[in-house]
């Protein structure tokens, strides 16, 4: 990456920006601008190696850059003016900083004169990102922007990857300065542990060669870690012959079609996915972090197994649930000695699985996933269902708001490939969807991108839709319009006596007229009947899409482990009657959430 | 239903605490940079852990590391957590845990110090008294009128305490007390 030329040449802080973004491999910024980044967007102009994508709100940038990132693989780059423009990054920033997506948000700054007497567009930038990202810089010093510009992207990039921010003061952007290529010295108080403990990848190969009921659980890490890691871990479910299953967030790792695959587990995982990881005797967690969507009642959770854990992060371990083998590195890496050390000692005894599979065939069986189909009225299920089978053949990327629709995607879309599911899992944020899907088709030109949003989420990122038609980013928004904020209602059924405070949108806009206000074209479809050649309009369209499709408004989303229960106690479709959703979760649990 | 709801806490599951908490010192040498106090300070207080005493100052200027030393009470689960959440941040170089370190050596604790300014006002008898157990608490007089003394005092924790507790009733006027410094007991470093 070192370009001779640019050894210590002098130039602007703004010129440098441009060039530190050139020189880390940056193709697309997602901003807004304002006062304090204007030298920087004036650089913007004069060059065309980065192409700067215009939001709507800062907000969507993040988000924009987010889905960029996981979709891709490498940075997102977002770039914001100082004050309001700052703290609307706040929320992609904790999103990103939850579910580990490497993100760069740099931000203007008013003068360094003027730090601190509370200057038009002023906020203590550093101060307000310091918990919600991995590190952050104030930059005072124009000799010192490009160098704390490449250690910024490489704090976001490597070990747990996660958003960073560069706070550039307008003076500094204006100041003259010499600009230093990329280089590798990482300073040496960050150092990331990639490579795992052999003795205990041997210790793990051991406890697995062992197990009867084995599981293995995986999660974004395993995304994150990068393509071979994926492969790696499709090479060992091939070779042990073990069950999988994965977090939210890890969906796509293992293909949906491969034999192994149980289904997501968690909150609204599939029974035999929690069943097996409630009964398993060795269970395998990589790059997952035991969160408590995953794990119900702690100390209900998975009893009678011993634990390998393998994270990058060593704060993740002993976390939440102990673990027998900890094992600190890069998946992909851990993975690579794991697969090796398996083929070279362990004797693959797949029939001694048999019983293990026949239960869990027993508890597949049960058809967790099942609703009841209806003629009239579009099922939310059965659009998902649609709108894979009419899909799954292309170049297609998913995103999702966070609500019913967001776990129903989860449950009725199949993932074949990692990076091709971005969606909030940490923070559960609503309104990511839009913009990160904007992010992946900047990304991805060709791919059908699709946001599976919920009508009350897309309302929160709505105005990217006009970014979308701006930079001809042909999203297709599948709204599974229902009129509630489904999710919030079905914890009003259940923990709140079916007392529906404000969770039913009284005011719905007419989606069609919306999308045909921003450019873009509308769909509406209220039949089942009438959905696939819907959803087939809305793939052939070459433009940004809303598509109205009006569900089933009173469905609920299961199964379910309600809060305080563990993973052996899940409600079930059929079993969930009306009675049974209001008494499903005891006054105990109704403290939780 | 009415009558079994309870009011709904904000709080997800809330498990048990089983364990005993414990205070233990920790020491945290830091790139001396702004704001790396904050940082360490934020976690704390962000992820809900105690803070019992704080000390930091720069220890190596050439290689601008400063070091930290935190008195933290937890119980040993959150004790590890603390660790390692310190071990995350950027400009952390390395975080040990003084009290367990202890222990591995067979010590019941770290060598720990403070050192306090106690500011002492009277006259007659009490004025007598305070210097006479000042002496005997091998306190050193600093400043001094004929109405006051300002005593220097250093030593453990639990004895400035105690010699706090003394000078209460002679008249004590104010206390600046700089926190625990640490370092553990024989040749190697943290």
């Amino acid at each position: 990456m070192s370009n001779g030329q640019n050894e210590r040449r002098e130039m602007t802080g703004a010129e440098m920006v441009v060039q530190a973004l050139k020189d880390n491999g940056v193709k697309h910024v997602f901003g807004y601008p304002g006062g304090a980044v204007l030298p920087i967007y004036d650089e913007i102009f004069q060059q065309d190696d980065v192409e700067h994508i215009l939001v709507r709100h800062e907000q969507g940038a993040g988000h924009a850059a987010e889905g960029y990132a996981r979709s891709t693989g490498k940075a997102g780059v977002m770039l914001v003016t100082s004050g309001p423009g700052a703290t609307n990054a706040v929320t992609p920033l904790q999103d990103a900083l939850m579910d580990s997506i490497p993100l760069v948000c740099l931000t203007g700054q008013v003068p360094t004169s003027l730090i601190g007497s509370d200057a038009f567009q002023e906020c203590d930038t550093v101060g307000i990102t310091r918990p919600c990202t991995k590190h952050n810089w104030l930059v005072k010093d124009v000799n010192e922007l490009a160098a704390t510009i490449h250690e910024a992207f490489h704090v976001a990039t490597t070990g747990r990857p996660g958003p960073v921010v560069v706070d550039i003061p307008k003076d500094v952007q204006f100041a003259r300065g010499f600009y230093v290529p990329p280089q590798i010295a990482p300073r040496t108080s960050y150092q990331p542990k990639v490579q795992g403990d052999l003795e205990k990848i041997k210790a793990a190969v051991e406890l697995m060669a062992g197990a009867k009921k084995p599981i293995i659980y995986s999660g974004g890490g395993v995304i994150n870690s990068g393509p071979e890691a994926s492969h790696l871990l499709r090479e060992l479910v091939d070779l042990t012959g073990f069950p999988i299953t994965s977090t939210l967030m890890g969906l796509g790792a293992y293909p949906a079609s491969g034999k192994n695959w149980m289904g997501m587990l968690g909150m609204h995982g599939t029974y035999e996915a929690n069943m097996a990881m409630h009964d398993c005797d060795v269970m395998i967690c990589i790059g997952a972090r035991f969160d408590d969507r995953i794990t119900g009642r702690l100390t209900a959770f998975s009893p009678n197994s011993k634990k390998i854990h393998i994270d990058i992060d060593p704060s993740s371990i002993n976390k939440n649930v102990h673990t027998e083998v900890p094992i600190i590195g890069d998946v992909g890496r851990v993975l690579e000695d794991m697969v090796r050390l398996w083929r070279a000692s362990a004797k693959a005894d797949k029939k001694a699985l048999y019983p293990w599979w026949e239960q869990i065939a027993k508890w597949r069986a049960r058809d967790s996933l099942a609703y009841k189909m209806n003629n009239d009225v579009i099922m939310p299920q059965y659009a998902i269902e649609r709108l894979y089978e009419l899909t799954k053949g292309m170049d297609t990327y998913i995103t999702t708001e966070v609500g019913q629709h967001q776990m129903w995607a989860a449950q009725h879309y199949h993932f074949e490939k990692p990076n091709r599911w971005m969606t909030s899992g940490g923070l559960g944020t609503m309104g990511y969807g839009l913009p990160a899907a904007l992010g992946v088709q900047i990304a991805h030109p060709d791919a059908l991108v699709i946001d599976i949003a919920g009508d009350a989420s897309v309302q929160m990122t709505m105005q990217e839709m006009s970014a979308a038609v701006q930079h001809d980013a042909p999203i297709k928004i599948f709204i599974l319009n229902n009129q509630y904020m489904g999710m919030v209602r079905q914890w009003q059924q259940l923990l709140h006596g079916n007392r529906l405070s404000h969770s039913y949108t009284e005011a719905m806009p007419d989606f069609v007229k919306l999308a045909e206000a921003y450019g873009g074209h509308g769909i509406r479809c209220e039949k089942p009947d009438e959905l696939d050649d819907a959803i087939k309009e809305m793939i052939s369209v070459r433009k940004p899409v809303l598509f109205d499709c009006r569900v089933a408004t009173l469905a609920n989303c299961f199964p379910m482990i309600p809060s305080g229960k563990a993973h052996n106690e899940m409600l079930l479709p059929d079993e969930a009657t009306d009675e049974a959703v209001a008494n499903a979760i005891d006054a105990k649990g109704r403290e939780l959430v | 239903m009415n009558a079994q709801l309870q009011p709904t806490g904000s709080a997800y599951f809330i498990a048990k605490e089983t364990e005993k908490p414990e205070n233990h010192t920790l020491s945290v040498l830091v790139d001396n940079e702004p704001g790396v106090l904050a940082r360490v300070i934020g976690l704390f207080s962000g992820r809900g852990y105690n803070i019992e005493s704080l000390t930091v100052s720069e220890t190596e200027h050439e290689k601008h590391l400063s070091r930290i030393t935190i008195v933290t009470r937890g119980t040993p689960h959150v004790l590890e957590q603390i660790k390692h959440q310190l071990e995350r941040i950027v400009p952390v170089h390395r975080v040990v845990d003084l009290t367990v370190r202890s222990h591995e050596s067979g010590q019941e604790r770290p060598l720990e110090r403070e050192l306090a300014l106690v500011k002492v006002a009277g006259t007659g008898e009490a004025r007598v008294e305070a210097l006479r157990l000042a002496d005997a608490f091998r306190a050193s007089v600093i400043d001094a009128n004929t109405e006051h003394f300002i005593f220097e005092i250093t030593g453990k924790g639990s004895k400035i305490d105690q010699f706090i507790a003394i000078m209460k009733p002679l008249g004590l006027v104010e206390i600046c007390r700089t926190g625990v410094a640490a370092l553990n007991r024989g040749p190697q470093a943290m």
